[in-house]
């Protein structure tokens, strides 16, 4: 283990990037998922003429830009923790990371800047097509600015296409189509946007039904739901296509997390799905106090073999089979890996001594080992076990990870149905008359954040104790500042993104307060 | 009369866009001020130091720091 790390202050660290990620989140999938929405309106009213769309789009289109303004740049802040409160980490993985973002920056300041300039500025002054490309290209260049990000966090899920270099002590990419297309990188991107456009849709709906409601507006929010409904349901659909692949690259790639998420203690074969559980909060095993098993569970036979690994018959391995190995399935143990990573510190400790004893020849050797396929493959890959001491720091929280991912799961199914009968109301021309259905609607609108932000907590609680899979635990990423300087931003951010929400659910509250009547932007007609 | 050249045009369109801007746009963009504000000249230079570039003048010497942390182990 590393020397003097205080670990509170990993924990202090944890929580600020958490808290602010979270933040962060609640803006972002909004914008992702508002922009197609707005494009598909504004699409119907240049094809249709009908002033009524233009109407709708106008509304929505505000909305999207005060989400859009709010959460603009607050992922910045995410940035500036990687350079003073994880620099270990931005070092080691600088390489990887840079032209990710430098394209995110790029691609976020140009496209969006002037194609939402033109939508917002635009209506008098380009013809309705140009108009219309430029929000069909927003809504392109915000999910392509998404994707960047998506793809160096599926990178930190997932390390490829690159080669550690002991002389500078970072990763440097060798080749950029494999960060880009790696199975985590596409199934994040995917999962991840589409399940903001089913945010977006539920937020369109929620706010329509309270024009409903209040006997507002009604033609404005018939239509409004009736694109979202159909946008929602399919996406909804595809997130369930998106989710269940990225299960898969999860139970190869992060099979840890994959028991987690699970609960699945002990590996089997024909292994079943928990689909309802409570977990018992009495510990099992006193040796490892995040070990609990279920009170009560629901369990279908054989589907998580199929949803693993396409094979009703197949293994999954459990949580103790990866801690413990598994000799007849092949799993190493977590002490060989520990070993394995060990011996790779090692050698960058031999690296460095000959270095800077002047040992050149030495130090050469040691460098080309490094790049050799049999000691990436066999202890470079775990480099970060050998920071750990007690097997058990490698089991994330279950519970949280478990709870999350049912959660976020359920949500999912519910949010399908939601869609079906929102569309089957709004064309049956009977939405009026379902109150309840209304208001659950409205209420279905934090229920979509909730899912979203759960989706994350599985992504990233799931994986810890790592910050780059099997190379890097936190431990070795953070920054040896004073924990109380953590402490004192974290509770600065908490209030500074606490004051821009309250600030931006002020103003959109007041905005739809005033409903699609709003006087017209830029002098347009 | 010429028409003005595409700078020119385009400086119009962003200088009439804000001009007409609507009471929310307006609201909106002080947030934005605000905020950028706080992130960048109070967060970024105050709170937020680039610990390697701050403490280091080379990237030699941040890389020989992040091996004496990587390698420092028990």
């Amino acid at each position: 283990m590393l020397e003097a790390i205080d670990v509170s202050l990993v924990n202090w660290s944890r929580a600020q990037f958490a808290l602010t990620a979270m933040y962060h989140w609640i803006f972002v999938p909004l914008t992702l998922g508002i922009s197609f929405i707005v494009a598909f309106m504004e699409t119907i009213y240049v094809k249709t003429g009908n002033p009524e769309w233009k109407k709708i789009t106008k509304f929505w289109m505000t909305l999207f830009g005060i989400n859009f303004a709010i959460g603009v740049a607050t992922g910045i802040i995410l940035e500036f923790e990687f350079g003073t409160n994880w620099s270990n980490y931005s070092w080691f993985v600088g390489d990887i990371f840079g032209a990710p973002l430098a394209i995110e920056g790029i691609l976020a300041f140009f496209m969006e800047s002037t194609f939402i300039a033109i939508m917002f500025f635009g209506w008098k002054k380009v013809s309705k097509k140009v108009h219309l490309a430029a929000t069909w290209l927003t809504a392109i260049g915000a999910n392509l600015s998404a994707l960047w990000i998506l793809v160096a966090n599926a990178w930190m899920q997932s390390p490829v296409g690159m080669q550690f270099n002991p002389e500078t002590a970072r990763n440097e990419m060798v080749s950029f189509w494999e960060v880009l297309f790696s199975p985590m990188a596409v199934e994040k991107f995917l999962h991840t946007t589409s399940s903001g456009f089913v945010l977006a849709a539920i937020f369109v709906i929620g706010i329509s039904a309270w024009f409903i409601l209040k006997k507002r507006e009604i033609v404005f929010a018939r239509k409004s739901i009736a694109v979202a409904a159909v946008f929602g349901f399919l996406s909804s659909i595809y997130v369930i296509f998106t989710g269940d692949s990225s299960a898969r690259t999860i139970a190869t790639h992060q099979p840890m997390k994959f028991a987690a998420f699970e609960g699945l203690y002990n590996g089997s074969e024909r292994a079943g799905l928990i689909a309802l559980g409570i977990m018992s909060t009495t510990d099992t095993d006193e040796s490892n106090q995040n070990l609990m098993d279920f009170n009560m569970k629901l369990e279908i036979p054989n589907i998580l073999s199929y949803m693993a690994y396409m094979d009703w018959n197949a293994f999954v391995p459990g949580i103790n089979d990866l801690i413990d190995g598994n000799e007849k399935y092949g799993i190493m143990s977590a002490h060989e890996k520990i070993e394995r990573g060990k011996t790779a510190i090692l050698k960058l400790k031999e690296f460095k001594e000959a270095k800077e004893a002047g040992n050149t020849e030495l130090a050469e050797s040691i460098k080309a080992e490094f790049q050799t396929k049999d000691f990436q493959e066999n202890y470079f890959k775990y480099f970060g076990y050998g920071y750990i001491t007690d097997p058990h720091v490698l089991i994330p929280s279950v519970p949280l990870s478990f709870y999350s991912f049912h959660i976020m799961v359920f949500l999912g199914m519910y949010f399908i149905l939601f869609f079906f009968l929102s569309f089957l109301f709004v064309i049956r021309g009977k939405l009026e008359k379902h109150r309840k259905f209304l208001k659950l609607a409205i209420w279905t609108i934090p229920l979509a954040y909730i899912a979203s932000q759960c989706g994350w907590i599985v992504a990233e609680v799931g994986r810890q104790p790592w910050v780059i899979q099997d190379l890097m635990p936190t431990m070795a990423a953070v920054t040896k500042i004073s924990t109380s300087a953590v402490q004192v931003t974290f509770w600065l951010f908490a209030a500074i993104f606490t004051v821009l929400l309250i600030a931006e659910v002020k103003i959109m509250m007041r905005q739809i307060k005033i409903g699609p009547k709003v006087k017209e932007e830029g002098g347009h007609n | 009369m010429s028409r003005p050249n595409l700078l020119v045009r385009t400086g119009r369109f962003y200088v009439e866009g804000f001009r007409n801007m609507s009471g929310w746009g307006k609201q909106v963009w002080i947030v934005i001020l605000v905020k950028l504000f706080i992130m960048f000249f109070i967060l970024k230079l105050f709170f937020f130091p680039n610990f390697l570039k701050t403490n280091f003048d080379t990237d030699e010497q941040r890389s020989e720091h992040v091996l004496d942390n990587l390698t420092n182990t028990k």
